[in-house]
């Protein structure tokens, strides 16, 4: 491809500028994981630490697009720079995916109006983690360049969407009327992480029962740690995205949960756990990648092969390939 | 993961054209060819394909159109792309007259796909594009 | 072999022919022999009841059908500016044509001026452009509106055109309740295939409900909406889908109009319907068939109407514009009439058959007289229109109707579903979702695949392609229209008085904000000062507000 090659450090001296054109370039390289991408993070760290992170999840159909398309608009109007990370699952069959769902209001319609919002669409891209490890990296250079919220769109359905939503400072859990959500939220684990209720759709019969049922199982203390820990009880926000109706009290409520992470210092905590579970997924790539290695290198070949002769026990090709594989080979950085 | 190779491309409807089935099925087509495509919708202008161009860094910008007015838009694309410093290629698919292809490729139109086109022959057209863009 | 003579031999006991019969031999018929080209006479129907005219009207909306009147041969024209398509209207009608059909350019349809950033590049395109006053005066000069049927297809902007309408015939001396014709109107369709809307879809509605109570009560002889499956089925749906969305479109505007306080007698009458014909002929006349007995089904028995014009679905067919291939487009005739035959067998009140060359372009006027001639070919040489419901009975045909009513009934049931026992609250809740879309893209990309692998084969595509010689003569709207137009708007900008354009505006503004006042009569005060087409749009719309479309795919 003949595109001019720009070294990193200098899109990111003019992602900081305001060029959307390098931002969006950087994030592509942050998707393909590598060397680039750490070269990113390791750019982005000093400057980030800012933005207030917001994961927004809930079922397909729920009017989540909808929802995030309001309040960027919202956001945008009282003066914000939004970033959204809007994440879509890839097909697991030819690894394509359809990022389209997104209404982007505040730069569609007039000729000529530029966007101050950012919106990027990632897809999931199958397996082996690399959500886990790319969303906390664009979040991170959406936060170093200057965006502020941002905001993760996820499809609540898989454990990593539920996993990269509850690791942001705000989770909000957006629920229908009539999809029997609050349970299946239940068995997601989404109850647990959320910080925000929305149940969207509000003037749809049913509304209120979603909220009943909400209420219930905050009721029950062990769906939720907060509330016992500190006094923080999930608030249940009605609301109509397509209407507008709500949508500032949704914002009102995520705002208010912040000011609740500052007051009582869990803003720290909540970083330290993102962190924490940043390096614990690279940690766990890492040593998916070395354990590929072992294999197919010519001692652990050797050890494989005696197993699948059962010449040896697997479990004994395993701790010989375990010795392989932590032989250090790589000078760590200092 | 081996995608240093996946193309994104943006795929979008210029102007007032509604006829958006022609797209959709592009759309699906490029995903089972294992492209992620970012669908803008209908109603778009120049200035918001670049911006989402420009966001989503796409390799490629897909025009569907139907509305005879692919000699004025579709060129005023190519302008728009070449204003905002991108090097995207641009495609355009739909309801082209034989006589109309060769002006739009001197106007800088990539790759024009008439109607016909094959699923097969939209998806290479768009990975010639991108490998040559 | 001896041709049967009497009318009613072989069925002198079937009381229910007989009652049949005696409506038959009252109408009017045509004035020629019912008999083949070799000379054999043949009986005006044959097998069994409910006979065309009775409930529910499977074999046919009257009891004669075709034998006293052919349907209406309406040709859709319409390009560049009013002055190119006024010309057109009259060779239509000098040609044999007895309707006009006005299609209207992109910015028009989306209730914009010429002189928009919008509308660059698109004026008079793909129909004719209309700004003001002043071009729909241009557009129906030298005809006389009390004497010819028009049909408008538009629908966001519909309001403000037929207000011009009304103007314009206002200043020949012709009175509204003179003038007959159709404005599609169908704002739920746009939603769900055409996307040509500018409000939300409630605020739509109310603005349709106004034109059917003014229509109503002003104009007895105009058709205020006309339900649209065309484009359902252009935009990729099956026949079951186009057949039920549409039919779930009108149970909808019926149960608005009921609930904005008009009786369902009062207007259900003066409904139509406009239906595709694809290539699949069986198919196809089994859907017109289950869309009479659905609709005076429906009509009777969930929404009580009591007469029986309120039951009767009749529609305009046009032939699948999207069946037309650009590759050796001259075998598109062929298509065209076997689409038209099966419209005629299916037993449409009006039909627009398409040109050959409209894969590629607006049609030529060559092209546009082959497809006219095409239809008149099926009325006059085919014997079709001499027999009502001819393949009535016939077991496949039967079957397929039967068949047809039971898909639309599983999407009806769907959609009283998710509206909670309403069908309009289904639509709106349909159109909120992305079920038609979705539903109609899924059926566009099987249908892709199904030609992309070769089950399906598209002559001329996939197959039998030798003979496409490439030549392609191609009607192509020059920029001079676009120049044309925005030189008028100007002019007519600076000659208008500005103050009394403001306040005409306003008054739409606030009939607008206020649901009880009807819209109709400040539109056309407000068209009638040369306010534009995209001002009263605007006006409007600074109470409804605009419609984004969520991308389905």
């Amino acid at each position: 491809m003949a595109r001019a090659i720009r070294p990193i450090p200098e899109l990111y001296e003019a992602a900081r500028a305001g060029e959307r054109r390098a931002l969006g370039r950087l994030l592509t390289k942050v998707e393909r994981g590598g060397d680039e991408a750490d070269r990113i993070s390791e750019l982005a760290h000093p400057d980030a630490g800012r933005a207030h992170i917001v994961g927004i999840t809930g079922a397909p159909g729920a009017g989540k697009s909808t929802l995030v398309s309001r309040l960027v608009s919202d956001l945008v109007t009282g003066g914000k720079r939004p970033a959204v990370l809007a994440v879509d699952p890839s097909s697991p069959l030819t690894g394509g995916a359809i990022l389209g769902d997104r209404i982007r209001i505040d730069e569609g319609n007039d000729p000529g109006e530029a966007p101050s919002s950012f919106i990027r669409s990632m897809a999931t891209r199958g397996h082996s983690g690399g959500l886990a490890l790319a969303v906390p990296l664009a979040v991170r250079l959406f936060d170093a360049v200057g965006y502020d919220p941002v905001i993760i769109e996820t499809v609540g359905v898989g454990q990593v969407e539920v996993d990269v939503v509850g690791a942001a400072d705000t989770a909000v859990v957006v629920m229908t009327p009539g999809m029997g959500d609050a349970v299946q939220a239940n068995k997601a684990g989404l109850l647990e992480v959320a910080d925000v209720f929305v149940v969207n759709k509000a003037d749809r019969p049913g509304a209120l029962d979603v909220r009943r049922d909400l209420d219930l199982m905050l009721d029950l203390s062990h769906m939720t740690g907060q509330e016992s820990d500190t006094g923080y009880r999930p608030p249940i926000v009605m609301a109509s995205a397509l209407n507008g109706d709500g949508n500032d009290e949704v914002w009102a409520a995520v705002d208010a949960h912040l000011a609740h992470l500052d007051e009582t210092g869990s803003r720290q905590a909540r970083r330290q756990h993102r962190i924490r579970t940043e390096v614990r997924a690279r940690l766990e790539q890492a040593m998916a990648r070395a354990a590929d290695d072992a294999m197919n290198a010519p001692d652990g070949a050797t050890w494989l092969g005696q197993a699948e002769r059962a010449e040896i026990a697997p479990t004994q090709a395993t701790q010989h390939l375990l010795h392989v594989l932590l032989q250090p080979t790589k000078e760590v950085p200092s | 993961m081996s995608d240093a190779g996946q193309i994104r491309i943006i795929l979008a409807k210029l102007g007032l054209d509604g006829h958006d089935r022609g797209i959709k099925v592009v759309a699906r087509i490029l995903r089972d060819a294992g492209m992620e495509v970012i669908y803008l919708g209908l109603r778009q202008t120049t200035d918001s394909i670049i911006a989402a161009a420009e966001q989503e860094d796409a390799d490629a910008i897909g025009l569907s159109m139907h509305n005879a007015s692919h000699m004025t838009l579709a060129p005023a694309m190519v302008k728009a792309v070449e204003a905002a410093e991108l090097d995207t290629p641009v495609i355009v698919g739909g309801i082209i007259p034989d006589e109309d292809l060769q002006p739009l490729r001197d106007a800088g139109v990539a790759v024009v796909l008439g109607p016909g086109a094959s699923a097969e022959e939209v998806a290479q057209a768009v990975r010639d594009a991108v490998a040559s863009a | 072999m001896t041709a049967p003579t009497s009318s009613d031999s072989g069925r002198p006991d079937n009381p229910a022919y007989a009652e049949w019969r005696e409506r038959y031999d009252a109408a009017n018929l045509r004035d020629k022999p019912f008999e083949t080209m070799s000379g054999v006479p043949v009986e005006p129907i044959y097998g069994d009841g409910p006979y065309p005219g009775e409930y529910p009207y499977t074999r046919g909306v009257y009891p004669t059908m075709y034998r006293s009147r052919l349907w209406t041969m309406r040709m859709f024209a319409g390009f560049g500016t009013a002055e190119d398509t006024n010309a057109r209207f009259k060779d239509i009608l000098r040609n044999g044509g007895n309707g006009l059909s006005t299609a209207f350019d992109m910015p028009t349809l989306m209730g914009r001026d010429s002189d928009s950033p919008w509308a660059l590049g698109e004026v008079g395109h793909c129909g004719v452009a209309v700004d003001t006053l002043a071009d729909m005066r241009d557009l129906f000069a030298d005809i006389d509106l009390s004497a010819v049927s028009t049909s408008m297809t538009i629908n966001g902007p519909a309001a403000v055109i037929l207000g011009m309408y009304i103007a314009v015939a206002e200043e020949k001396g012709i009175a509204p309740d003179q003038l007959a014709g159709t404005i599609q109107a169908d704002i739920f369709k746009e939603y769900q295939a055409q996307k040509e809307y500018i409000y939300p879809p409630r605020p739509s509605v109310r603005i349709i409900t106004d034109m059917i109570q003014y229509t109503s009560a002003e104009m007895p002889r105009w058709h205020p909406l006309s339900i649209s499956g065309y484009h359902i089925r252009e935009a990729g749906s099956t026949a079951a889908q186009e057949l039920a969305f549409t039919l779930a479109n009108g149970f909808a505007y019926v149960e608005a109009a009921t609930a904005a306080g008009v009786d369902v007698d009062e207007f259900a009458g003066r409904l139509s319907f406009f239906f595709n014909s694809h290539s699949d002929f069986f198919e196809e006349i089994g859907k017109f068939r289950a869309a009479r007995r659905i609709w005076a089904r429906w009509m009777k028995e969930r929404y009580g109407a009591q007469k029986e014009r309120s039951m009767l679905c009749r529609f305009h067919t046009q032939t699948a514009g999207v069946s037309l291939t650009a590759q050796q487009p001259e075998i598109n005739i062929a298509r065209v009439a076997i689409q038209a035959l099966a419209g005629a067998l299916g037993g449409t009140q009006s039909l627009h058959t398409d040109s050959y060359d409209e894969a590629l372009a607006l049609p030529t006027e060559k092209a546009a007289r082959i497809a006219l001639r095409t239809q008149q070919i099926v009325a006059h040489e085919t014997g079709a229109a001499d027999v009502i419901d001819p393949l009535g009975g016939a077991p496949y045909v039967e079957w397929m109707t039967d068949e047809m009513e039971r898909q639309a009934e599983a999407i009806f049931a769907h959609l009283d579903d998710i509206g909670n026992g309403s069908i309009l609250e289904g639509v709106y809740a349909g159109i909120e979702s992305g079920y038609f879309v979705g539903e109609i893209a899924d059926s566009a990309y099987r249908f892709e695949r199904e030609v992309n692998n070769g089950n399906r084969i598209i002559v001329g595509v996939n197959d039998f392609t030798d003979g496409d010689d490439g030549e392609q003569h191609i009607l192509r709207i020059g920029p001079e229209a676009e120049e044309y137009q925005r030189k008028r708007l100007a002019d007519i900008k600076l000659e208008r008085d500005d103050d009394a354009v403001a306040a005409a505006l306003d008054a739409v503004t606030a009939a607008a904000a206020d649901p009880t006042v009807n819209v109709m009569p400040p539109i056309i005060a407000a068209v009638k000062t040369y306010a534009t087409l995209e001002e009263v749009v605007m006006a409007m719309e600074k109470v409804f507000g605009t419609y984004v479309e969520k991308a389905v795919l």
